[in-house]
């Protein structure tokens, strides 16, 4: 039972959007719509998952003093094979998320799990941990991109809310927008969490 | 090599950092050939599918592979779909760089007689629920029935005939530029005869 802390971890406690307040590059760039967050969720939640458990099992056989070159290779190569398997086969996801799948290698979130978690900890609890810090992502960036969603463009995962003439809030879903709501879900967060103590 | 050192960390010793990265480089890029053998044809697929799709919903009815028999000039490649041996349109693949998010394209269908008989946005990273407008009929079916010999590809604001998706006139003037572009071309192949001559004949009269 003492590794379903690790998984849950990610979810609130640590959550790497809210409370880590890292991999913001994605979170700002690609919440226009709540389709995006799910789809760049899942995407980099694949590439923790596996990343944290290769580098897990792979610990011992990486010297210390090249281990983050080891880090980024093992890295790239997940994010090429998830590049490649949407590009196949979600090519209209692949469109809209463009240059921000690549650059998944760079996001912090993965490098940070893989050097202060994977690396210290055996395989079990580095999936757990990389599972809990995926789906903390996914959740806290769909949710941005629902609530941006909705007070731009009047929809969520694009069903629409409101009749075709109305006026939205646009700056929502523009460059601004991202940080004012970002900025605002964060401080609910952190709200939530000291009330309820979690 | 792996089971020797179970349990406890090799040495950064220069033997061993050589190895061990090369070693993970050398599976890595083993893991890579094989995921883009397996990925080579869906995508080549997809993108195939993409345009045949976008070609049958900017012409009318055809019966030959358009994809077969398209030519590419600057960029912009040209389609053209025929029915029974008669050429029944003319599909192009335009683009324009000058989107306000970088460059978008679009596959304009052009009738023998030079009139738009649908347009279909390809691929777009403009704004949501701005920009991103361009896609819906509203915009569009402004353009539907219109020849651009007699029709102003310019925004309203720039003195044309177009009306402008409200709050995104750059992406508006964006679209009638790919669009222009896109008639430019079908007037050369004209005046090339090299396709479509007969067409071409026909409608001599109607574009000058």
């Amino acid at each position: 039972m003492s590794n379903l802390k690790f998984f849950t971890n990610g979810l609130i406690k640590e959550n790497p959007t809210f409370v880590l307040v890292l991999g913001t590059c994605p979170t700002l760039a690609v919440t226009t719509a709540a389709m995006n967050g799910l789809g760049m969720g899942a995407a980099t939640t694949f590439v923790l998952v596996f990343s944290n458990v290769l580098i897990a099992m792979l610990k011992n056989f990486i010297p210390d003093k090249v281990r983050i070159a080891a880090f980024i290779v093992v890295i790239a190569t997940f994010v090429t094979i998830v590049d490649l398997v949407m590009k196949a086969f979600t090519p209209d996801l692949y469109k809209t998320l463009g240059i921000f799948i690549p650059l998944i290698v760079v996001n912090c979130i993965i490098l940070g799990r893989a050097e202060a978690f994977a690396q210290k900890n055996k395989v079990f609890p580095a999936l757990l941990d990389g599972l809990g810090m995926g789906l903390g992502f996914t959740l806290a960036i769909t949710l941005l991109a629902s609530v941006r969603e909705l007070l731009g463009n009047g929809s969520v995962f694009d069903i629409s809310l409101v009749s075709e003439n109305a006026k939205t809030i646009l700056i929502f879903i523009l460059p601004p927008g991202a940080f004012i709501t970002y900025g605002y879900m964060i401080a609910v967060v952190n709200r939530l969490k000291a009330k309820y103590n979690l | 090599m792996i089971l020797q050192n179970m349990g406890k960390k090799i040495e950064s010793n220069l033997k061993n950092m050589i190895l061990s990265l090369a070693l993970i480089s050398l599976a890595a890029s083993a893991a890579l050939g094989m995921v883009y053998n397996l990925t080579k044809g869906p995508i080549e697929q997809a993108s195939k599918a993409k345009e045949v799709s976008a070609i049958t919903e900017v012409l009318p009815k055809f019966d030959n592979d358009p994809t077969a028999s398209s030519k590419t000039t600057d960029g912009l490649t040209l389609y053209t779909g025929s029915q029974a041996d008669q050429p029944v349109g003319t599909a192009i693949k335009t683009f324009t760089e000058k989107g306000f998010s970088g460059r978008f394209s679009l596959m304009v269908g052009f009738m023998p007689d030079g009139t738009i008989h649908n347009i279909s946005v390809l691929d777009q990273k403009e704004t949501p629920g701005l920009g991103a407008k361009m896609k819906e009929d509203k915009f569009k079916n402004q353009f539907v029935g219109k020849n651009p010999g007699a029709f102003k590809l310019l925004v309203k604001k720039d003195g044309g005939d177009v009306d402008a998706i409200t709050a995104a006139t750059i992406s508006s003037r964006a679209y009638c530029d790919a669009v222009q572009k896109a008639y430019d071309l079908w007037k050369a192949q004209l005046t090339d005869g090299s396709s479509n001559t007969s067409a071409a004949d026909s409608l001599k009269g109607v574009n000058q």
